[in-house]
């Protein structure tokens, strides 16, 4: 008898680092829909830039970056049907874009006037930014349960990273969700980095391996392929549909910045590796790909640096003019009706005007 | 309708809510054929079937992280902790998410969940199975923490905090389950917020709520006997607190004292005692005494009757707080 630890798993990939086609690129997308792609991808990158500079410029608290891992966002996020609801942790700004949440109302996070980003999470089907690790996870396996009472055809996708996939809360979310069969997409970035811990430190097997212990397929996808990604999501979407219940997603990506606008990554990586990663950008390769497709030319990416450009500036205007909120409103919202006890504290600071 | 026990009042209560709403679900650990291990949802599987009844993996942070979901979908959960002991792993999920929701969405999104978890200790238990947990809630801002005496008021708490919009944790005093009351049941009564007189009278007032209510009956009625009129006061709803019913009391009697499981440190009789010098402090004729179990782990089951407050301790200290 021999023991034998879980295989590699192999990484799904259409498009190679250098935009050279290693897979079938049908993947169900027209060709406007495949340049929306990259539309998103170059927007969201030149939207984050911009949070970086506005947080160093005192206008954001603390901001954590997603540049490099723009693909997989991006491409999972518009493999979702308008119904499906996102769960996000807490650097899923580029997925957010794409479900088309208030980028304003959500940036009020980290602008620190509000907590979870003020946007309506039900209406953009997309749940409030969430910082304890992992725990959105199981959040996602409850709706999904909601959705499959309720028989909508919907789906859930969580978004967690390499290190939330050690959390208790991953296991107890893709265990329920097996047994539950909810219709939930697990989606790991996995981004190589939990803050300073690298992932050979984080765990000792494929994360996307662990899925056959629970029950369901899991899969390992280039993360920085953007077509890769948005197949393999819609694969899971339908399977979550027509009722054959979850999949994990383990996306192979880098996060090229630091772990947050307060980390010092030299502390804990070398220039080499980020350089490496840097040749696998997600938006040169799929760029080098639309035009060796003849499905881009040079005036129509112009025109989307120009659009982003534009978009963000006026993002920027909006939110730099936001002032705090009422501090009045601290008390308003902890309960339906504020019990008398806090109805005294809310007096005693602000008497009875809005502060 | 001739006695009800508390387990059996709590099963028609979650029976008439779920047939009230049918967006009401029911799960937890070993809630559906077995009917729970103190068979409080005993036969609601049978009735309302396995979607709207049902069993978990043992997962307690997955049983209250799913409620976030649930709610979010519409859904109204109602999620059973099979013991207070076994509730901590799911202190994550209720203190970062479930207490915080509706303030972090700006009330966009409620979260109408409830919460039962079997508490507090008399049973002869294990370890980890005579806990009092009530603090931990009653501590964190954004949840409602209720705690039934009775079984008609344990239907009309639970009926009420699956009403509610916003969560409840709802802690079963176990040693009362099998305690048996004469009456209706019905939702008429007072609600989450309100504490109520479960005795009157006016040398003193005893503070307490959950099992802690019947002790305190007890000694209550052999004080009476020595000629000491003890009014008893049932909080019931430990979050919203009922500050004004306190100081009433206080403010006719001018002696209390305050009766809880849990340790002395710290417990809800510290907050009780800090409401009555803010809002009664020239009322009172006395120190305000605390009848408490001690600060250490709650013991085995030989040792437990040392633990909880005694009906004898308890009318020690209304005859200290009375001859001052």
């Amino acid at each position: 008898m021999s023991i034998e630890t879980a295989a590699e798993i192999p990484v799904e990939r259409i498009v190679d680092p250098d935009g050279s086609v290693v897979g079938d690129d049908d993947v169900g997308l027209s060709d406007d829909g495949k340049r929306e792609l990259l539309r998103q991808m170059i927007r969201c990158r030149r939207l984050d830039r911009e949070c970086w500079a506005l947080q160093r410029q005192g206008e954001l608290t603390v901001y954590p970056p997603f540049e490099g891992q723009e693909a997989a966002q991006v491409g999972s996020a518009s493999a979702l049907g308008p119904e499906d609801f996102v769960f996000p942790s807490f650097r899923e700004l580029a997925a957010a874009v794409v479900r088309g949440v208030d980028v304003v109302e959500y940036l009020e996070y980290h602008r620190g006037t509000w907590h979870g980003g003020p946007y309506d999470p039900i209406a953009s089907r997309f749940a409030p930014i969430c910082v304890p690790v992992g725990t959105q996870i199981v959040h996602a396996v409850g709706w999904a349960l909601g959705a499959k009472l309720d028989a909508t055809g919907a789906c859930s996708l969580a978004y967690f990273g390499d290190g939330s996939a050690s959390e208790g809360d991953f296991h107890e979310a893709a265990n329920m969700a097996a047994v539950f069969v909810a219709p939930a997409i697990l989606f790991c970035q996995n981004n190589g980095w939990a803050i300073s811990v690298p992932a050979s430190e984080q765990y000792a097997a494929p994360i996307a391996a662990r899925a056959a212990g629970y029950g369901f397929p899991g899969a390992r996808v280039d993360g920085n392929d953007v077509l890769a990604v948005y197949a393999v999501t819609k694969a899971a979407a339908e399977r979550a549909r027509s009722g054959e219940g979850p999949t994990l997603i383990e996306a192979m990506t880098y996060r090229i910045g630091a772990h947050s606008t307060a980390d010092d990554d030299s502390r804990y990586r070398a220039g080499p590796e980020v350089d490496a990663w840097r040749e696998r950008d997600p938006i040169a390769r799929y760029r080098t790909y639309l035009l060796d497709r003849g499905l881009l030319d040079e005036t129509s990416m112009t025109a989307f640096d120009d659009e982003a450009e534009a978009w963000v500036a006026g993002i920027r205007s909006e939110l730099t003019s936001l002032g705090p909120p009422p501090a009045a409103e601290m008390f308003d919202h902890a309960f339906s009706e504020p019990p008398a006890t806090l109805e005294r504290q809310r007096h005693e600071r602000i008497g009875d005007g809005d502060a | 309708m001739p006695d009800v026990t508390m387990v059996g009042a709590l099963n028609t209560a979650l029976r008439d809510a779920m047939r009230a709403d049918p967006r009401t679900l029911v799960f937890g650990e070993d809630v559906g054929a077995l009917g729970g291990v103190f068979r409080v949802t005993e036969g609601l599987q049978d009735e309302f079937g396995t979607e709207r009844v049902f069993n978990t993996p043992i997962a307690e942070a997955g049983i209250a992280g799913i409620c976030v979901g649930l709610a979010m979908a519409e859904w109204r959960p109602v999620a059973e902790m099979q013991f207070d002991g076994f509730s901590y792993p799911a202190l994550d999920q209720v203190i970062s998410h479930i207490a915080k929701y509706r303030e972090r969405t700006r009330g966009r999104v409620p979260m109408p969940v409830v919460i039962r978890i079997p508490s507090f200790g008399g049973i002869k238990g294990k370890e980890h199975h005579g806990e009092s947990p009530e603090t931990y809630y009653a501590h964190t801002a954004g949840l409602k923490v209720v705690v039934p005496s009775s079984p008609l008021d344990a239907y009309r708490l639970l009926r009420r905090s699956i009403e509610d919009p916003d969560p409840v944790i709802f802690l079963e005093p176990k040693s009362r389950y099998w305690s048996k009351e004469d009456g209706e049941l019905s939702t008429d009564g007072p609600g989450i917020g309100s504490a109520r007189i479960v005795r009157e009278g006016g040398a003193c007032v005893l503070i307490t709520f959950g099992a802690m209510v019947g002790r305190c009956l007890e000694a209550a009625s052999a004080l009476a006997e020595e000629g000491i009129e003890c009014a008893v006061l049932d909080l019931r709803s430990l979050v919203p607190l009922d500050v004004d019913a306190i100081a009433e009391q206080v403010r006719s009697t001018g002696r209390a004292v305050v009766v809880h499981e849990a340790p002395l440190t710290l417990g809800m009789g510290a907050e009780v005692v800090a409401r009555i010098v803010e809002e009664a402090f020239d009322h009172l004729e006395a120190p305000v005494l605390r009848v408490t179990g001690p600060d250490v782990p709650y013991p085995p089951a030989a040792l437990e009757q040392h633990y909880l407050p005694s009906v004898e301790r308890i009318a020690k200290a209304a005859r200290a707080v009375v001859a001052y």
